[in-house]
């Protein structure tokens, strides 16, 4: 029994949930109690899909556990085929299911489905979603791709024709997935290589299928796809391409690996990012030996702790990961820094670590961020767990050489702000720097307006049931610009506050307050009110009203 | 519009039973709003990942640091040996509050697989009470899925809390008002009870889980949310009689749900006309103003949080809109008669989900408005549908007068986005 208070992944069966919603043509059935259906909102808020994720949830209920809950799986495997017609069925069980043992494989197995169906073991008492999403895919590939007997063997590649490779590992609630396909994509086509297959991310069963004509393979996540590269490896004896283009030397590396593995001359590809002269330019000196903790998935901790020390300049005074399963990467890179290597998923720990270190800059995932705003640290959120601001709108990759510019805004922006916080404290004092003035980074106030939440937050966030908003109340919070100026019960030639309406103010969210004040004292003017009572304050805010 | 209490009518209406796929919480999100309205406790989930998942996914607080709910997380070995499992408890809960001595009142919340497993949660609350009390009471329900949805996870708390509040001085005739209403919410409404000359009030969940309110045979309750069925009878169980009422949501449902209260203390009508007035003409012009652009839109109502009759109540009666379908997760006849009894005859009420062939009504339909769950919002939108989320209706400040406008703009708002936007 572990005592929890965040957690970086979710379950299991919700990486199985990442794969399924990353493919196309495929319909997951899940044998789960209600409430799971939870892990929707991920897709639909998180991401802002416009589909539903391809699942369907059984439902069952605590009468249903002495009856026929395999029934209710079957009923709902049938159902789900008869209206989703997918050309492929996952199938298996949340934690709770595990428990009831109906064995969903067995059970799908059963109604014989005119179509694949792929049975997930997905144990929710000791993995992570991680490791269920690269197990799920694992089982997508080797079902879906698996060989004739026996295998062809190979034909050299023809004389003119290009080689081709498949991009594993992309999937729905990666971090930057989505724009980092078309950057690598892009990169590759420069170096004259093509790219057959994208998986999971936007393929279809059939294409799967096709997964062993490409020349090699490229993992671009290994926590994703490092278990269905190493099968297709042994299967298909497709090369394995493992470096993660992520940062400029990583990137020139990854582009030595292909042309190494690919048979091509990849030198003549030309430097495009504009890291490298950006950060030997004078205005980065002032970056030189910066403090940074580094924590996050094992993928964009390895990058982002090489970017750190190699092309910016920052002096990296620890880091770590959630991933255990790539731990022994994470503890080499630490040791080649000479720092320690936190391997855990206890958030407080990695607060507690934080707070310790005192960087001056935290690159981490959204959970850090709230450690980072706490500790008023600046910080750039490096890799998932996501949240709805890892979906930029602009194309935003993290890999090849637009992945590079991109690190460097991110990056160096909050230490930018972090002279204007500098600029703040020194002209504190000075009139037009209300004592509300927070640094820009911060965003207004540093609390409410910027809840780094998922989702129901995004709804909730901005008025919990005991914030007590009495403006009309803008829900979804545009936080509204309020210059602070110190509270005046008496204003120069207004009306006077009762203290009871004073302390009503008081339970406004500060960043309508202000506005708040204002319209009552404006509709007290307005009235020819000489004392404003709390009647007076929702007078006026039924006056102002939306 | 007179101040009488709203006649509680027997309704025979059928209703849609469905089961199937349920795209609705679970009790453990209730967790969200309980430990904001009671700052002393402390929320302690026995579960798995999921649940650990499910809070943080749907709570979205991570600004706190350390918040006053955590999950358990069972183990391979805790499932291995349940006697073990209890030590491991015994051993988080210490752990929990030897870091937190800031609280005075644990609940051990139950999950689907504790639930499965049958760990005993309740036994466990009283081994640790004896340990703990009188620093820490220890309290236990069940939020799992397999036997609460939603909101049903505030009413299996308070169920839990009924049996330790205190007795009440025999003699003194006292008003619970019953269920988490935002804290300016609560000062509206015993400001009116004060005019009225109505009191002592308590507030039930209380803003201090210490400071429990005293209940006996002359305390008086009424409901202000709809889905507390349970703690409704346990408080039975304890003497208390409960008032029944429309619910305090929009002007007519806070007056009549006043004067259900107002007639029980003997208040003459025209002392209540009086009380009244002055909110209830700003509710009225606040929600006047969201009439037009609503009067006769079609709305449809998705399962979520048993709120979906009391709001429907309100959307057709006060704003003029039409009911498509009314869905509701669970039907508990006996304390929402009178807001039933008044929704058109002839609406569709939909107990229960099976949200495949509800979509299909929905898209038939093609409603102007659908409040439903974050996981039907954008994809109902791209399909060309207006969308109002039903959580935001959870988590807002919506009862009582001076809420009644906000609570119609909300409403009003995905309308007035669509009528604005050009792209």
């Amino acid at each position: 029994m572990q005592l929890t208070v965040w957690t970086y992944e979710g379950p299991p069966h919700v990486g199985a949930m990442r794969i399924a919603m990353s493919m196309r043509d495929v319909h997951y059935v899940l044998h789960a109690p209600q409430g799971d259906t939870y892990a929707d909102l991920l897709f639909t808020m998180i991401e802002r899909d416009a589909v539903r994720p391809p699942v369907t949830y059984t439902t069952f209920q605590a009468r249903d556990l002495g009856g026929d809950t395999a029934n209710l799986f079957q009923d709902a495997a049938r159902d789900a085929f008869a209206r989703f017609r997918p050309s492929a069925m996952l199938v298996g069980a949340s934690c709770t299911a595990e428990l009831i043992q109906d064995d969903p494989g067995g059970l799908a197995k059963a109604l014989a489905l005119p179509i694949p169906v792929i049975p997930l073991e997905l144990p929710a008492y000791s993995k992570k979603e991680n490791w269920g999403a690269s197990e799920t895919f694992y089982q997508v590939v080797r079902t879906l791709a698996a060989p004739p007997t026996p295998i062809p063997a190979r034909a050299p590649r023809a004389v003119g024709t290009r080689p081709s490779c498949n991009l594993l590992g992309p999937t729905s609630l990666g971090f930057r997935n989505r724009d980092d396909i078309v950057e690598v994509r892009r990169l590759l086509d420069t170096l004259g290589v093509d790219v057959r297959v994208v998986a999971p991310l936007g393929a279809a069963p059939a294409d799967i299928a096709r997964l062993g004509e490409a020349d090699f393979n490229v993992v671009l996540y290994p926590e994703i796809a490092q278990t269905a590269a190493a099968w297709l490896k042994r299967t298909y004896g497709q090369p394995t391409v493992t470096t993660v283009p992520i940062g400029v030397g990583a990137t020139r590396d990854f582009i030595a690996e292909i042309g190494r593995v690919a048979g091509i001359d990849a030198a003549r590809v030309a430097e495009t990012s504009r890291l490298p002269w950006y950060s030997r330019s004078v205005d980065s000196t002032y970056l030189t030996g910066k403090r940074v903790y580094i924590f996050g998935d094992a993928t964009h901790v390895i990058a982002a702790a090489r970017i750190a020390s190699e092309e910016l300049g920052f002096a990296v005074v620890g880091l770590g990961t959630y991933s255990r399963e790539l731990a022994r990467d994470v503890r080499a890179v630490a040791d080649r820094l000479g720092v320690a290597a936190l391997i855990t998923d206890d958030y407080l720990e990695v607060e507690s670590t934080i707070a310790e270190l005192a960087p001056e800059l935290v690159l981490g995932t959204q959970m850090e961020r709230h450690i980072a705003k706490r500790l008023g640290v600046p910080c750039a959120v490096i890799s998932a767990p996501v949240h709805v601001q890892d979906f930029p709108a602009r194309y935003s990759p993290q890999m090849g050489p637009e992945g590079a510019n991109v690190i460097f805004d991110t990056w160096v922006h909050p230490l930018m702000m972090g002279l204007e916080e500098h600029l703040l404290q020194l002209f504190k004092d000075d009139f037009e720097f209300g004592n509300g003035a927070t640094p820009s980074h911060l965003g207004h106030g540093s609390g409410v307006a910027t809840a780094g939440a998922p989702v129901v937050a995004a709804a909730a966030a901005a008025e919990p049931i005991v914030a007590e908003p009495i403006v009309a109340a803008p829900v979804v919070a545009t936080p509204v610009s309020v210059p602070v100026s110190s509270p005046a019960a008496t204003p120069a030639d207004g009306a006077r506050w009762t203290p009871d309406a004073e302390r009503e103010l008081g339970k406004i969210p500060f960043f309508v307050r202000g506005k708040a004040r204002r319209n009552t004292e404006r509709y007290a003017a307005e009235q020819g009110v000489a004392s404003i009572s709390v009647e007076t304050l929702y007078d006026a805010k039924a006056h102002f009203g939306r | 519009m007179t101040a009488i209490a709203l006649p509680v009518l027997p309704t025979d209406a059928p209703v849609l039973r469905e089961r199937g796929q349920r795209e609705v919480f679970c009790g453990l999100t209730g967790i969200v709003w309980l430990h904001r309205k009671m700052q002393d406790a402390f929320f302690l989930v026995v579960g798995s990942r999921t649940c650990a998942h499910l809070i943080q996914s749907a709570a979205g607080v991570m600004i706190f640091a350390e918040p006053r709910f955590a999950t358990a997380i069972l183990g391979e070995r805790d499932l291995a040996g349940l006697a073990d499992c209890n030590d491991e408890l015994d051993r988080v809960v210490g752990q929990l509050l030897a870091r937190r001595p800031d609280i005075t009142t644990l609940f051990l919340v139950g999950s689907c697989p504790s639930e499965v497993i049958k760990l005993d949660l309740s036994r466990a609350a009283e081994r640790l009470t004896s340990r703990f009390f009188p620093d820490v009471r220890v309290l236990n329900y069940s939020g799992s899925g397999i036997e609460t949805t939603f909101t049903q996870g505030e009413d299996a708390c308070l169920r839990s809390m009924v049996p330790v509040l205190p007795a009440a001085p025999a003699g003194e005739k006292s008003l619970l008002v019953v269920g988490t209403l935002a804290d300016v919410v609560e000062d509206q409404f015993t400001r009116i009870f004060d005019d009225l000359g109505i009191g002592p009030v308590r507030y039930f969940p209380p803003r201090r889980a210490r400071e429990l309110p005293a209940v006996g045979p002359e305390t008086v309750a009424i409901l202000a949310q709809p889905f507390l069925g349970d703690t409704a009878r346990a408080l039975l169980g304890r003497g208390v009689r409960v008032l029944p009422a429309s619910y305090p949501v929009g002007v007519d449902g806070t007056l009549a749900w006043l004067s259900a209260v107002a007639a029980e203390w003997l208040v003459p009508e025209h002392a209540v006309a009086r009380a009244t007035a002055a909110p209830l003409r700003r509710g009225r012009a606040a929600v006047a103003r969201y009439r037009d652009r609503l009067d006769g839109k079609r709305i449809f109502f998705f399962p979520d949080s048993q709120l979906e009759i009391p709001l429907a109540r309100f959307v057709q009666q006060e704003l003029g809109m039409e009911l498509v379908e009314v869905g509701t997760p669970y039907l508990d006849r006996t304390y929402i008669e009178a807001d039933l009894a008044q929704l058109a005859p002839g609406t569709t009420v939909s107990e229960g989900q099976h949200v495949d062939r509800q979509l299909d009504r929905c898209r038939a339909a093609r409603p102007d408005l659908t409040v439903c769950g974050l996981g039907l919002a954008n994809p109902l939108e791209a399909e060309g549908l207006r969308t109002k989320w039903s959580i935001e209706l959870v988590f807002s400040p919506i009862h009582g007068f001076d809420q009644a406008g906000d609570l119609a703009e909300l409403f009003a708002r995905p309308l007035d986005r669509s009528a604005r936007l050009v792209v």
